[in-house]
């Protein structure tokens, strides 16, 4: 293989750049891949029994005996890649990313759902709780709480969490009662209410300063809302209706939660999205012409309604596969005999990815992305400095 | 941490802490793209202990140079990708405002 290249670079190097120019026209100096192999490396072929060339082909010098390079160049990869933005709503974001490996692709979305950081509620100090709610189980619901909070704007916790200041810790406290005689009441999340000030309940652990304020679990150095970052937007639970505790005539809650900032990795409760994922681009190719009762036929095989018919003329009808993209791979336009698999061939584009992400609604979803890109270049860059 | 001989270093294992399928497959992947690699692979010995083992055995270039070229060709792809896609969202944003626009007229 090196031997070839080093061959192939002479020539480049040559004086003569039409000589390369020249032998690279020659019939038999292939430049591409002869069709039916690059058929192989970019598409997933969904036969009826089961999906055939799942696997990429990653090694630069795969294609070395045929004189073809398949390494990558950085050139090439910014040429050839692209973005297109499908939907794009309040949570939600779906783009086609065109010309990457699954391999990368696969570590963005890695990255989305298990590494990026979100504020979520981690202690919990409960004061009172006469529900029938159980401490654990209360803390835990409150923890899956989506709070509203730039994570970008805080710092992980230090020294085991110990040290809760107005930079690392968001503060709430939940204080409901049902009234004797009083219907049951429904304790939602917008209940939870923000103390920029830190905590109010006192630290049992610390000595009783007789001429200080208690010592409490928290020690902010200034307030909350008085940062330009949060006065404009006070932080709180993202949904305002989500069911916390119901409670009877006499039952009480109590308690303070403490939101910090951690990856979905140590709990799901800080992932910031619902779900990222991303398949990859259908592709339905008719390899013959399917005509009249046998298009009606496929046209009412698809549950997607991916096949349309068209009008060709002197009364003949033929199928197309209009949707693709609607197509779930179910296969049943291929069920039914060999005949119907040598009609319908059903692939994927192994470098076509649809991604959708679903932000819980703490970050928008594009922000979301463009942060796990970043942290991937920060491994990259934590790696680099390691072994240098 | 490398894992290789002084004698030939364009064979080596980077054990890296802290670092799953996410980095290794991707690094993985551009090291493969690499002319000069002549195998690369990567394994995770123990599923609880944090750590990835990154082989990489080179045609005569040092290993740990090669690793670094790959960390630095998956960064700039990062970086084009994070590019492409604020243009990409900047476009659709755009878009969306001009189609609410239409709609409201």
């Amino acid at each position: 293989m090196s031997e070839e290249d080093e061959s192939m670079s002479d020539f480049e190097e040559g004086e003569e750049g039409s000589g390369l120019d020249f032998i690279l026209s020659l019939d038999d100096v292939p430049s591409n891949l002869p069709p039916h192999l690059e058929l192989l490396k970019t598409r997933v072929l969904c036969n009826s029994d089961a999906p055939q060339h799942t696997d990429t082909i990653q090694y630069s010098g795969a294609y070395a005996a045929l004189g073809v390079d398949n390494s990558l160049r950085l050139d090439s990869f910014c040429e050839n890649f692209k973005i297109e933005v499908n939907r794009m709503a309040d949570d939600v974001i779906e783009f086609d990313m065109i010309g990457i490996d699954p391999a990368i692709a696969n570590s963005f979305r890695r990255i989305l759902i298990a590494e990026v950081p979100t504020m979520a509620i981690e202690r919990v100090y409960i004061a009172n709780n006469t529900s029938i709610v159980q401490d654990e189980v209360l803390a835990h619901r409150l923890g899956l709480i989506p709070i509203h909070a730039d994570p970008r704007l805080f710092e992980y916790p230090v020294n085991a969490g110990d040290d809760r200041n107005e930079k690392n810790t968001i503060v709430f406290k939940l204080h409901v009662r049902c009234k004797r005689g009083q219907p049951r009441i429904t304790v939602k999340s917008d209940q939870l209410q923000w103390l920029p000030n830190g905590s109010e309940l006192p630290c049992e652990n610390a000595k009783p300063n007789a001429d200080s304020k208690p010592k409490t679990f928290t020690s902010f150095a200034c307030s909350q809302d008085s940062l330009p970052e949060f006065s404009c937007n006070p932080l709180g639970p993202t949904n305002p209706d989500i069911i916390v505790a119901k409670l009877g005539p006499g039952q009480e809650i109590e308690l303070e939660a403490h939101a910090v900032k951690g990856i979905g990795k140590t709990h799901a409760k800080w992932s910031p999205v619902a779900t990222a994922w991303y398949r990859m681009l259908p592709e339905v190719v008719l390899l013959e012409d399917v005509e009249d009762e046998l298009a009606e036929e496929l046209k009412n095989k698809c549950p997607k309604q991916v096949f349309d018919i068209e009008d060709c003329g002197k009364g003949r009808r033929r199928a197309k596969a209009a949707r693709p993209r609607d197509c779930t791979l179910c296969r049943e336009c291929i069920r039914g005999g060999k005949e119907w698999e040598d009609r319908v061939s059903l692939r994927r584009v192994k470098n076509h990815f649809i991604f959708t992400i679903e932000s819980t609604g703490a970050v928008p979803s594009e922000v979301l992305f463009t942060e796990a890109v970043k942290i991937l270049e920060d491994k990259c860059e934590r790696v680099i400095t390691e072994l240098s | 941490m490398e894992h290789g001989s002084h004698s030939d270093p364009s064979k080596s294992t980077f054990s890296l802490v802290d670092e799953d399928h996410t980095f290794a497959n991707s690094i993985r992947f551009t090291l493969n793209q690499d002319p000069r690699v002549a195998f690369t692979g990567y394994s995770i010995p123990h599923p609880s202990e944090n750590r990835v083992n990154i082989r990489v055995q080179t045609t005569g270039d040092p290993a740990r140079e090669v690793l670094k070229d790959a960390c630095q060709d998956l960064m700039l792809m990062c970086q084009h990708v994070r590019s492409t896609f604020n243009k990409a969202v900047e476009v659709a944003k755009s878009s969306r405002v001009r189609t609410e626009d239409t709609d409201s007229d």
